[in-house]
């Protein structure tokens, strides 16, 4: 403590830079960890945090027993895993033909392209999403009425929305991701495709031999590092694209549409607190236990 | 470095790339070619035979019912322009100060610290309660402060922010401290002037989070006069809300009201400016973003 005061007085400057930022975590994300206490009580209005009756484990046996837990957390983990795995497959070829192409103008076009989907809000991606695949003005369905075929009422069947959600969700990102791997190519030496010229790699070999196994670090740490945040979901991408539409959720149903719909929809304040504890605890395992492997592995890549 | 002699195989793997990434580079705009595309047709097109590639009749009727009754939409891009622009600033300036505080060697307590911003990405108390301190105790509910405090700081910005300014030669912090210059002195003069491509990267991430956001808007919002444009947007779409204010100069006319066509038209209107900007700031982007992520 005593060094503690010491080094605030030294450096009081530094200190006072900082504590706007510390002052808000501390708020906006530190207080909000009393409320876990919320997953524990069958919430009330009246009695608020404390007020309200405690009930144990309760709404996490609930929770179990009703088979949520499980559909939750399959399909949380499968779509973050068709995410994280076509999504980083896709930008990684992409950001190596893209980095390979001569033409500058060509290169500069598509890129910009490419990374449009990324700044745009998941309220316009619902919006895409309806206009291609509503039943009475869709785009598929206006091709599908052209070519004389019957139309097709996506609202109305599970199948098709994996791929949509999935779809969509790797055409948001590529751009993105693409830049990452584009920069980790760039920083590869030129004379190591130089020497592989001199004896006579084409460059399919070149970009087998010298590009790909140079780009795997990174490759496997994005991987990695995403795997430890594969409990939390993309809530705008899920909610703006099938919304409250229950007849879905069977095969679209996160934990954080779950988590929102129990506070916005049906006010269950103490279950959903409770999935969002899971989702939490879980990922705090999930990111230590890969943070350990990375250590192991390759230390300076750690998280911390 | 390319040789003087393209070989087949180059040729071939060019190819490849052309055609790759002209299709990627199509799947990614179609969206948004529909929505122009709709946004300009007639509306007895859009709900005859649906949303085409190309308009069949070209239209201005959405646009001329966008701007007919416009105070809506001019109000929702006021409190847009202005949380962006506040809330960018500002998240931009407590960013850069921590970051630069973070990436301090003398600052002796910088590690922990660190770790008491990045756990709160490893934990979190969860939506409810996060939801029920911002309304119960901090009474923010309907408050413009609930669209702007929440992305203000994230701990992922801080930290790329502080990988950029790590960057930065200690020698040049140093040798302005021997001619006497003061910590914030250096952050202001020195190193702000130095990190514009991180500044950029930030600046653009708060100010698409700030421009993108409805979802803050969707749980604290109550008054529509307080609704940004994308929550605005979402309203449309979902409801039609806005429509009911201009349908009845439509029945009088005898007419339907455009209203798939006018909703394609509010979210061009409603998309334009961060799309516009972007170009821009994608230089920068590039460069903070490999800097900041590579080194992460």
């Amino acid at each position: 403590m005593h060094t503690f005061l010491f080094e605030l007085r030294r450096n009081k400057v530094l200190f006072f830079m900082l504590l706007p930022t510390l002052v808000f975590f501390l708020i906006f994300s530190y207080f909000p960890m009393v409320g876990i206490y919320y997953a524990f009580t069958q919430y009330s209005f009246e009695g608020g945090l404390f007020g309200s009756k405690f009930v144990g484990m309760k709404n996490f046996e609930f929770l179990y027993k009703s088979g949520v837990l499980w559909n939750l957390t399959k399909n949380t983990v499968l779509y973050n895993l068709a995410f994280i795995i076509l999504g980083n497959i896709l930008q990684l070829i992409s950001a190596i033909f893209l980095a390979q192409i001569p033409g500058k103008l060509f290169k500069k076009t598509t890129q910009s392209l490419i990374f449009l989907p990324y700044f745009i809000s998941w309220v316009l991606v619902g919006a895409f999403v309806y206009n291609l695949f509503n039943i009475d003005t869709g785009v598929i369905n206006s091709l599908l009425a052209q070519l004389h075929l019957p139309a097709y009422d996506f609202y109305m069947s599970t199948a098709p929305w994996k791929y949509i959600i999935v779809g969509f969700n790797l055409w948001k990102g590529i751009g993105y991701g693409m830049i990452i791997y584009l920069a980790a190519i760039m920083s590869i030496s030129e004379e190591y495709y130089e020497a592989a010229k001199i004896d006579g790699a084409n460059i399919f070999t070149q970009t087998r031999h010298i590009t790909l196994p140079l780009l795997m670090p990174t490759f496997v740490m994005l991987i990695l590092f995403s795997l430890g945040g594969i409990l939390k979901g993309q809530f705008d991408l899920f909610y703006q694209i099938i919304g409250n539409n229950g007849l879905l959720f069977e095969a679209t149903d996160i934990i954080d549409t779950y988590v929102f719909r129990s506070l916005a929809v049906n006010f269950n304040i103490g279950m959903g607190t409770a999935a969002g504890l899971y989702q939490s605890l879980f990922g705090f395992v999930l990111i230590l236990t890969v943070n350990y492997i990375i250590k192991k592995t390759r230390e300076d890549y750690a998280l911390f | 470095m390319r040789t003087f002699k393209t070989e087949p195989s180059t040729i071939v793997f060019n190819l490849i790339g052309y055609v790759l990434l002209t299709l990627l580079a199509l799947f990614c705009i179609t969206p948004f070619w529909l929505m122009v595309s709709g946004s300009f047709s007639d509306e007895m097109d859009i709900v005859s035979r649906g949303f085409q590639i190309i308009p069949d009749n070209f239209s201005w009727e959405a646009y001329k019912s966008v701007f007919q009754t416009p105070e809506q939409i001019y109000r929702a891009y006021g409190v847009t322009v202005g949380l962006t622009v506040v809330g960018s600033l500002l998240g931009l300036f407590l960013t850069s100060m921590a970051g630069f505080v973070l990436s301090r060697q003398e600052f002796k307590y910088r590690n922990s610290f660190s770790f008491f911003i990045y756990f709160t990405t490893l934990f979190s108390g969860g939506l409810i309660p996060w939801y029920i301190l911002m309304v119960n105790q901090l009474h923010l509910k309907d408050s413009y402060l609930a669209l702007l405090l929440p992305p203000l700081l994230s701990a992922w910005n801080i930290i790329l922010m502080k990988n950029f300014m790590k960057s930065i030669p200690d020698s040049i912090v140093e040798s302005a401290k021997i001619d006497g210059a003061g910590e914030f002195y250096i952050y202001w003069k020195l190193i702000l002037p130095l990190s514009t491509p991180g500044l950029a990267t930030i600046g653009l991430f708060l100010a698409l989070s700030y421009w993108n956001d409805w979802f803050l808007a969707n749980i604290f919002i109550t008054s529509p006069e307080k609704y940004p444009l994308q929550f605005l947007l979402y309203k449309i779409l979902a409801s039609a809300a806005v429509l009911q204010t201009n349908a009845a100069n439509y029945v009088s006319a005898n007419v339907t009201p455009p209203t798939e066509t006018l909703k394609m038209a509010v979210a061009v209107v409603a998309t334009g400016p961060i799309v516009l900007l972007y170009p821009f700031v994608q230089r920068y982007f590039v460069k903070g973003l490999t800097i900041g992520a590579v080194k992460g």
